[in-house]
């Protein structure tokens, strides 16, 4: 049995944490914020969409990420919820909607009655929209606060809050700390996301929804108490400052023409994350001299952190030593 | 060769840079095409005046020739503010002047447009303007001082191809002497390869090339459709005619029929 010290108590820094005792190490957990998950996992969408992602991401993105809802699902009882992906499109943008089909697998196409069905607040709102059956999503929150009560109950130590690190003889130190690492990894690039939180019991969405716009595509993710977050822009910049005009107008027209009564909603929250990236999107485990990191989750925090905590964890705890980097 | 500015130039293709699935993409593709300049946007990649420092970084190593562009700016006061910082950002004089007249259309303002290009000219920056094909827009934009046109052919994004060829010839035969690169629109290589047949210098070009299944792939599709337009409108081109013409002399062979 060896000490580990993980880095950073985000999604990959928690699911790493999970992995590792899962194999019976032992964990100590590092975090400068009072709680879990308070970094760019605080602002994710916590879509668990391997299909739909392949649309602009490379393959290794659906196949690693296939099995991260039945990860969750494990980890976290409960939080994993199965209702698939709905996209759609503005009638004027419906060759965005071929173009989106024709880029993924796992969908099916619905006509107006079957959207009806599904999601009845979208009922005469659109002709055509794809359904991809087996996607899922979760509360990124609720999922983080889970996961880290698992991880409290298999024993994991956490140290939270600003204080002096433990003093131990740890085996190795995970960097889990998402764009903290971007000064130290070369290759790592900050993606800044905005998004925001309405409010407003007019409107219900069983899955997520996504709006495909030449512009400004968009993607509302119901969660409890009338709350949906609406995402997320991509922005090249590490500049984590507070979300901009441009970007809140313009992910507030886009629910807004996804469904009217969006315009009635509170706006409850907004918040800005920056995601690490390489130059190729796709997340990596990578030597340091310390030990491992899990670097550049980009926008797949949630849907590829199981994997990567996996690989990570296979190679600290059998102790085949490190190697070449490898990619996912 | 091409020639922008003073500045000689192989490939008559030019790329943007905006909506690629990643970075390592676009490198490839810049790659691929031989694209010799990219089109970058300052605005895009933009948040509170703080700018995309790490893919910057990116569009740097990719070791082309970089011309920012005013894209998302709507009014010359501001396409010229986003003229200088670009200036700034890139050190380069050269810039893509994109005033939009509005936000859904994409059409050029083409009253701010000429605005901004007087103003941008005589603060020393040599300006790519992004217009429409009309004649006498182009005309003031060269009294303004652009030693280049570049108009569209669809609006941007649409993929639509040329929509109006006889204006692209109208445009063509009228500034005989200034480099016009045809810069919005294009869908597909056969567009490319249309529009340099007409004799246009070169072609610009980003979501046919970024938002294609593999778009290192496209963009070398596109870099061939150029070359080929270019080479077809160097060797002349046959005028169509309505009857048929044997391509070997009939007369004196016997006739079966």
């Amino acid at each position: 049995m060896s000490l580990f010290l993980v880095k950073g108590a985000g999604v990959a820094g928690l699911a790493v944490a999970y992995e590792l005792l899962r194999r019976g190490e032992d964990v100590d957990i590092v975090d400068f914020q009072d709680t879990v998950g308070q970094g760019a996992s605080f602002f994710a969408g916590g879509m668990l969409a391997p299909y739909c992602e392949r649309e602009a991401a490379e393959e290794v993105v659906l196949t690693l990420g296939l099995d991260a809802a039945e990860w969750w699902d494990k980890a976290v009882p409960g939080a994993v919820i199965r209702n698939g992906t709905l996209v759609v499109a503005q009638p004027r943008d419906l060759s965005d909607l071929t173009r989106f089909a024709s880029r993924t697998t796992g969908h099916s196409w619905l006509g107006r009655e079957d959207i009806a069905t599904l999601e009845p607040s979208l009922a005469g709102r659109f002709d055509k929209a794809l359904f991809f059956e087996n996607e899922a999503h979760l509360d990124p929150r609720l999922a983080l606060t889970g996961l880290a009560k698992a991880i409290g109950n298999l024993g994991g130590l956490f140290h939270l809050g600003w204080g002096p690190p433990p003093k131990k003889n740890y085996t190795a130190v995970l960097d889990c700390t998402g764009p903290a690492a971007i000064p130290h990894i070369p290759g790592l690039r900050g993606v800044r996301g905005e998004m925001l939180y309405l409010e407003t019991s007019e409107v219900a969405l069983s899955r997520p929804v996504r709006m495909l716009h030449p512009r400004h595509p968009i993607y509302v993710v119901p969660r409890d108490d009338h709350r949906f977050m609406v995402g997320a822009t991509m922005i090249e910049t590490d500049d984590d400052g507070p979300i901009s005009a441009r970007s809140l107008m313009e992910l507030l027209n886009a629910a807004y023409a996804l469904h009217p009564a969006f315009g009635e909603a509170r706006v409850v929250e907004t918040g800005v994350g920056i995601r690490p990236a390489f130059a190729d999107n796709v997340p990596r485990v990578v030597e340091t001299e310390e030990g491992l990191a899990i670097a550049g989750m980009h926008r797949h925090g949630f849907l590829l952190a199981p994997a990567m905590a996996r690989k990570a964890a296979t190679r600290l705890s059998n102790g085949a030593g490190l190697r070449e980097e490898i990619i996912a | 060769m091409l020639t922008l500015y003073d500045t000689e130039l192989s490939s008559r293709l030019l790329l943007g840079t905006a909506r690629y699935p990643s970075p390592a993409v676009l490198s490839e593709a810049v790659k691929r095409s031989g694209a010799g300049i990219v089109t970058v946007s300052l605005r895009r990649e933009t948040s509170g005046g703080k700018t995309g420092g790490a893919f910057f970084e990116l569009i740097r190593e990719l070791g082309v020739r970089i011309l920012p562009n005013t894209a998302g700016c709507h009014s010359a006061s501001e396409a010229v503010l986003t003229a200088k910082m670009a200036r700034e950002v890139f050190g380069t004089n050269w810039i893509k002047l994109e005033v939009i007249g509005h936000h859904d259309s994409l059409q050029p303002d083409v009253f701010e447009l000429v605005e901004a290009a007087r103003v941008l000219t005589d603060e020393g920056f040599e300006v790519f303007p992004y217009t429409t094909d009309d004649l006498i827009v182009g005309e003031k934009l060269l009294v303004a001082g652009c030693r280049v046109l570049m108009p569209w052919c669809a609006p941007i994004g649409s993929a639509a191809g040329p929509r109006n060829p006889s204006a692209l010839v109208a445009m063509r035969a009228a500034f005989p002497d200034i480099p016009l690169i045809v810069d919005a629109g294009l869908g597909r290589p056969s567009h490319a390869a249309t529009v340099m047949e007409l004799g246009y210098d070169a072609v610009l070009l980003n979501t046919a090339v970024a938002m294609a299944g593999d778009p290192p792939a496209m963009a070398e599709a596109f870099a061939k459709a150029t070359d080929a337009g270019r080479l077809a409108y160097l060797a002349g081109m046959l005028e169509p005619r309505d009857m048929a013409v044997p391509s070997t002399p009939v007369i004196g062979k016997a006739v079966f029929s």
